[in-house]
């Protein structure tokens, strides 16, 4: 009985660091969010005093600009998710068929990107990129064109640096997941008369969909909301969510605005991530 | 293996050799995809101009100058301090929470696991803005009303955001090492009269001891690695290494950049190597 209530009580005790820590500067920052994004904004940035209640900023949120803004950034997110999946999932599988003995150094290949400075990475796309770079050098040099083609500063720039920075996130899960996958029940399946393509997607894609999930989740999050790449590459000239947020709380000084649209981004990412993890447990059932 | 199942018919292999040469010629195309860009960038750190394309000769000049740079290795001693102490801070944190959720039941349990995944679900842009906000609007505003003492941002703010989202991680890590742990162990050393505390030190951590180092080691890359939290918590005095890095990106590229960026990847390399040397112990 004395254990049990010991046991019981030491629980909460050794959590409770970290759970003061999230509570305090995790939980109540967002309610402060909350708060923020319905009262009127201050002059220079900050809000105004005594505090005005407003719904304002949630009924510009719909204006067909911010809307704008917010489908594009769901379309490039989708559109580099996909094209993650789609090479990263025969990547993968490439990887789990290469000899035990040399695995290794070809996962190698992928985690060192995985582990490298974001913003190196996006610096060391934009410098191929960049009017003075290789890719203009070499064209200009085979005199295929005349003056340096604009690569960077445009939706195929900030589309092409999110699928090279988020690619190693996307082909780990799905290695996890087909390294487990055992490559003779698609020859079941063969022998059993399935084609390929049938044994494919009866076999494999299903039992090999958790990888695929968690690599969509990875690439998806980060890049409906990402910064670094649609500021560096889009130069300004390719709006995202992201830098719409930062531009509110830089030179736009209008706080509440910026905290009403990270509330909307966040909630458009919980609930998709949640639908998204229900309906694709639900796929998998049937089987 | 694969090809086993294709004998039946000739057309299935045939199928199977063209599909394992595309699947070969994907892996390596993305291969160069990945690794051009970086290798671009290495070779012109060594280059002799300013230019990043024209190579005009060999020269380590860009390097020298970093060790220089005064702005740049302060921004370099604020992302080390930050770093360690937030990986201290939230390893400490994160461990002795994955072991309280794996091993007592209490109340609230299921809410504070909510709590825990949240922050590494929630756009990174959002938490930046949240801490901005809390420090600007709530913390400042109240140290200076109860004890009279001005605070602003930089080093300690940023500190508190870093151990605020590697938490979650470090936790999701060690209880990740926590689920094949054989508790007989344990009850063992128990059993032959260690105490608890002698228990813990002799065998549970030891045994945990990897996955703490992994959760370690991944808190202290997103730490230095991070850019969007770290510069809504910053304020204007105290930049780190991945915000000295975006000035500079912003304002053009330059073969100093790549100097820089390639002592980053060196570095970037050794934790890699140190992180397979962790897992190979596991």
């Amino acid at each position: 009985m004395s254990v049990r209530t010991e046991r019981r009580s030491r629980g909460p005790l050794i959590v409770l660091p970290a759970a003061l820590w999230l509570i305090l500067f995790f939980t109540l920052p967002l309610l402060i969010v909350v708060a923020i994004s319905l009262v009127e904004r201050g002059r220079a940035g900050g809000v105004k005093l005594p505090l005005v209640f407003t719904l304002e900023y949630y009924q510009r949120l719909v204006d067909p600009l911010y809307l704008g803004i917010f489908w594009s950034s769901i379309r490039i997110g989708l559109i580099v998710t996909g094209a993650c999946v789609l090479v990263g999932y025969p990547m993968a599988l490439f990887i789990s068929r290469v000899a035990p003995g040399r695995r290794n150094a070809v996962l190698l290949l992928v985690m060192i990107p995985f582990w490298t400075n974001f913003l190196v990475r996006t610096y060391a796309m934009k410098l191929l990129l960049s009017a003075e770079g290789v890719v203009n050098n070499l064209l200009v040099g085979a005199r295929l064109v005349d003056a340096p083609l604009n690569l960077l500063f445009n939706n195929f720039a900030v589309i092409l640096g999110l699928v090279y920075g988020y690619l190693p996130f996307a082909v780990l899960p799905m290695y996890t997941s087909i390294e487990k996958f055992d490559l003779t029940l698609v020859e079941a399946a063969a022998d059993l008369g399935a084609n390929l393509r049938r044994a494919f997607l009866r076999i494999m894609l299903p039992l090999t969909a958790p990888g695929i999930v968690a690599s969509v989740i990875l690439v998806f999050v980060p890049v409906v909301g990402a910064f670094i790449t649609p500021d560096i590459m889009g130069g300004g000239k390719v709006e995202m969510i992201g830098t719409l947020i930062n531009r509110q709380f830089g030179v736009a000084r209008n706080w509440p605005f910026g905290s009403a649209m990270s509330l909307a981004l966040m909630a458009m990412v919980v609930v998709g991530v949640v639908y998204y993890l229900r309906t694709s447990q639900e796929g998998e059932r049937p089987l | 293996m694969i090809a086993g199942c294709a004998t039946r018919r000739g057309r299935g292999s045939l199928l199977l050799r063209l599909g394992k040469t595309a699947l070969g010629a994907n892996a390596w195309l993305i291969f160069a995809f990945l690794y051009i860009p970086i290798l671009v960038l290495i070779v012109f750190s060594f280059n002799d101009s300013r230019s990043v394309a024209h190579w005009t000769g060999f020269s380590m000049d860009w390097y020298l100058r970093l060790f220089s740079n005064e702005p740049l290795l302060r921004a370099a001693r604020n992302s080390l301090v930050i770093a360690g102490v937030s990986t201290l801070a939230a390893t400490a944190m994160g461990t002795l929470t994955a072991l309280g959720m794996d091993r007592y039941p209490f109340r609230l349990r299921s809410s504070f696991d909510a709590i825990l995944y949240l922050p590494i679900v929630i756009p990174e842009i959002v938490m930046g803005i949240s801490l901005l906000l809390f420090f600007n609007l709530a913390f400042f505003p109240l140290l200076q009303a109860l004890l009279h003492f001005r605070m602003t941002l930089g080093v300690p703010t940023i500190t508190v955001g870093h151990i605020a989202f590697n938490i979650p991680f470090v936790y999701v890590i060690v209880r990740a090492r926590l689920v094949g742990f054989d508790r007989t162990l344990e009850q063992a050393a128990q059993d032959l009269g260690a105490n608890e505390w002698r228990t813990f030190w002799r065998i549970t951590f030891p045994l945990l001891l990897p996955g703490i180092l992994g959760g370690a080691l991944m808190a202290f890359t997103l730490s230095l690695d991070d850019f969007l939290v770290t510069a809504f918590t910053a304020g204007t005095a105290s930049p780190t290494m991945p915000l000295y890095i975006y000035s500079l990106v912003r304002r053009g590229v330059t073969p100093e950049i790549n100097a820089l960026s390639t002592v980053l990847l060196a570095a970037s390399m050794g934790l890699v190597v140190i992180s397979l040397v962790l897992q190979r112990r596991r």
